[in-house]
């Protein structure tokens, strides 16, 4: 959903776990809906690791920890790798997420965030690892993500770090403008490059 | 600088946005039913029309049932999905290949069989296998629905140049040693986020010397490496293989686009962000062992020590054990990874002869109804049926059990397909990547074998 970014100060979802694949994100058998009905996506995020075969929620997984909560999801490295559903995407802004903390995310997977509003913000290991840290520590505290800045602080230690984001997509998160209107714009321009290309 | 892959993503500029993306300039569209119907639901909310709607082509692949396809789809979710794709493209005025059209099949299969997907082209769909279409010399890559939306509004897309990357594989590869094992051997080295932000070249005579097929095969899993995707610079193996395909030029045109497509090569001073180097003699029959698809390791090999403990225990193996003469329940042979008419063959070569092992559930789903309509031509259907084996009818199937073709729970499946993650063939299931003459030494023994020993 388009919706503004400025200063986000929340405490935060860990899960330390490498390599989390979209299929994990979101299973396959979740996305035969026709509709980008995020209640839906964001009920079955991480679905079977959430919940059992039959429903109930299992007890070790982290969004089922009452400690835990906030629009903050902190992750192990190469998040969203594997399939380009954007499902997955959805899944996350669902179920409340409004920051991706990662020190790694496949490709595909980080466009499609953007593409929903949901930041990925990519930091270093040392500032991931201390993150967990903090967190495990005192599921409590929060992290500042200052985007106009673009600087990302774990209020625990005070621990701050800049993070990637182009001037383009800044823009369009601060105002809350997507890629289309963007393109719709260019018509023009599309235009030239057809005819030149003859 | 000076890569094959600069030259075809910089002849697609339309322009650079300051200190942002790129608008790139988009040939080809493909869209099955599964990431577009929010896209076209966002043109209709944005109450526009796609601007070339003769580029975009469209299909339905990953619901479609692999038997009694002429009957309606028995799952009403996945009906609704399959039909509203068939509404989306008469409204939008889309070609589309609906279940029932002897043109339909796997889009990644499809669209290089038809010459829809062309050397120097930039060509996208809402799939990470997209990639696949890399084999004929384009850029191909993985997108996800609000950029599908963002091409059937404007033929462009917002993004990131990637870093370029070159893949070498020298020598020639072994006997019973095929395009997916190379891949599966790729992954186990550089990991499957090795290649995140690149896109990858793939070079060297063991390159070279694959046929179309095996390339393609090559080409689909660079997502499986994190690449963004991955190609072959066009050659006479290429000409050879598009030639005569539907929307292929004829005539003149041809010519004149086979003369243009040679020159489609990194040049000799090409600089690449970063290059690795094989040994085509070093690749061996793999198989993967874990949860993703670079957890992999030659077929004969142990489970590493180090391996993920929780990868191991979802698959119930231990550190250190062997595979070979694991019991296996199932047998996958398909997918846009391995779905295509040379690996049926393969399949056939090594079953002939032989039987199906008792206790072994086998599902050989062909790419496309022309590949199928190939395997019977050459009578391979009738080879496969004596040693117990029947050819389905095409889809994505169990390479991601959308549809029934799903693996049980607790079930090992030597699968053809390109993701071993957890429950990717069903909710529980146990995925070993492998390639089809490996998938047929288990179907014929009902255990992990080197096929290298039935050859």
């Amino acid at each position: 959903m388009k919706q503004k970014f400025d200063i986000i100060e929340s405490t935060c979802v860990p899960l330390p776990l490498e390599n989390v694949d979209t299929d994990q994100i979101i299973p396959a058998r979740f996305l035969k809906a026709t509709t980008r009905d995020e209640k839906f996506f964001g009920d079955n995020l991480f679905r079977d690791w959430r919940y059992d075969a039959a429903g109930n929620p299992k007890p070790g997984f982290v969004l089922n920890d009452p400690r835990y909560g906030g629009c903050i999801l902190v992750a192990g490295k190469n998040f969203g790798s594997g399939s380009s559903r954007e499902h997955a995407a959805w899944a996350i802004a669902g179920a409340g997420f409004r920051v991706v903390i990662s020190s790694f995310f496949a490709d595909i997977h980080k466009n499609n965030e953007l593409n929903n509003f949901v930041l990925p913000v990519v930091v270093s290991e040392a500032f991931l690892s201390e993150l967990f840290a903090s967190i495990q520590a005192d599921p409590a505290m929060k992290v500042r993500v200052d985007v106009p800045a673009q600087t990302v602080t774990n209020l625990a230690t005070g621990r701050s770090e800049r993070f990637e984001l182009n001037a383009y997509k800044k823009y369009c998160l601060t105002h809350a403008l997507d890629d289309i209107d963007y393109l719709l714009e260019q018509k023009d321009k599309i235009e030239a490059f057809e005819r030149a290309r003859k | 600088m000076n890569t094959l892959f600069d030259k075809i993503w910089d002849a697609h500029v339309v322009s650079l946005i300051e200190d942002g993306p790129t608008q790139l300039y988009i040939d080809r569209l493909y869209c099955h039913e599964v990431t577009s119907p929010q896209a076209f639901d966002g043109l209709r909310a944005r109450g526009i029309r796609c601007l070339r709607p003769q580029q975009i082509f469209c299909m339905p692949d990953h619901n479609t049932p692999t038997h009694d396809q002429d009957k309606p789809i028995e799952d009403p979710v996945s009906k609704a999905q399959v039909d509203a794709l068939a509404r989306n493209a008469a409204e939008f005025g889309l070609t589309h290949y609906g279940m029932l059209s002897p043109d339909n099949g796997i889009i990644h299969v499809v669209g290089p069989e038809k010459g829809l997907s062309l050397p120097g082209m930039t060509i996208v769909c809402g799939d990470s296998h997209t990639s696949t279409h890399g084999a004929v010399g384009a850029v191909a890559f993985g997108i996800g629905t609000s950029e599908v939306e963002m091409v059937l509004a404007s033929q462009c897309i917002l993004q990131q140049k990637p870093r370029s990357m070159s893949i070498r594989i020298e020598g020639q590869l072994g006997p019973g040693v095929t395009a997916k094992d190379m891949a599966l051997y790729l992954m186990s080295k550089l990991t499957t986020s090795g290649a995140t932000g690149y896109f990858v070249e793939y070079r060297g005579s063991a390159v070279r010397a694959l046929s179309m097929e095996g390339r393609l095969t090559l080409c689909n899993l660079s997502i499986e490496m994190g690449a963004r995707g991955g190609f072959v610079a066009p050659d006479e193996t290429t000409f050879a293989y598009l030639k005569g395909r539907e929307y292929a030029p004829k005539g003149a045109a041809w010519d004149e686009a086979v003369e243009r497509w040679r020159t489609l090569r990194s040049g000799d001073d090409a600089v690449f962000d970063r290059e690795v180097v094989f040994d085509a003699a070093d690749i061996q029959p793999m198989i993967t062992y874990g949860t993703n698809p670079g957890m992999g390791m030659p077929v004969g090999g142990s489970i590493p020590a180090d391996a993920a403990k929780k990868a191991l225990d979802y698959m119930g193996f231990a550190a250190g054990q062997k595979l070979l003469g694991h019991p296996v329940d199932y047998v996958f042979l398909g997918a846009c990874t391995n779905g295509r008419i040379e690996d049926f063959r393969a399949f056939a070569s090594l079953v002939r002869g032989r039987r199906k092992a008792p206790g072994v559930t086998a599902w050989l789903v062909p790419g496309s109804w022309a590949v199928k309509r190939q395997v019977e031509a050459e009578g391979l259907d009738r080879v496969l049926a004596e040693a117990g084996f029947e050819v389905r009818q095409p889809g994505c199937s169990a390479c991601l059990a959308m549809n029934d073709d799903k693996i049980p729970a607790g079930k090992y499946a030597v699968s053809t397909s390109n993701r071993n993650f957890e429950g990717r063939q069903g909710p529980g299931s146990r995925t070993l990547l492998a390639s089809p003459l490996t998938a047929a030494a288990a179907a014929v023994t009902g255990v992990v074998t080197d096929p290298r020993t039935l050859l």
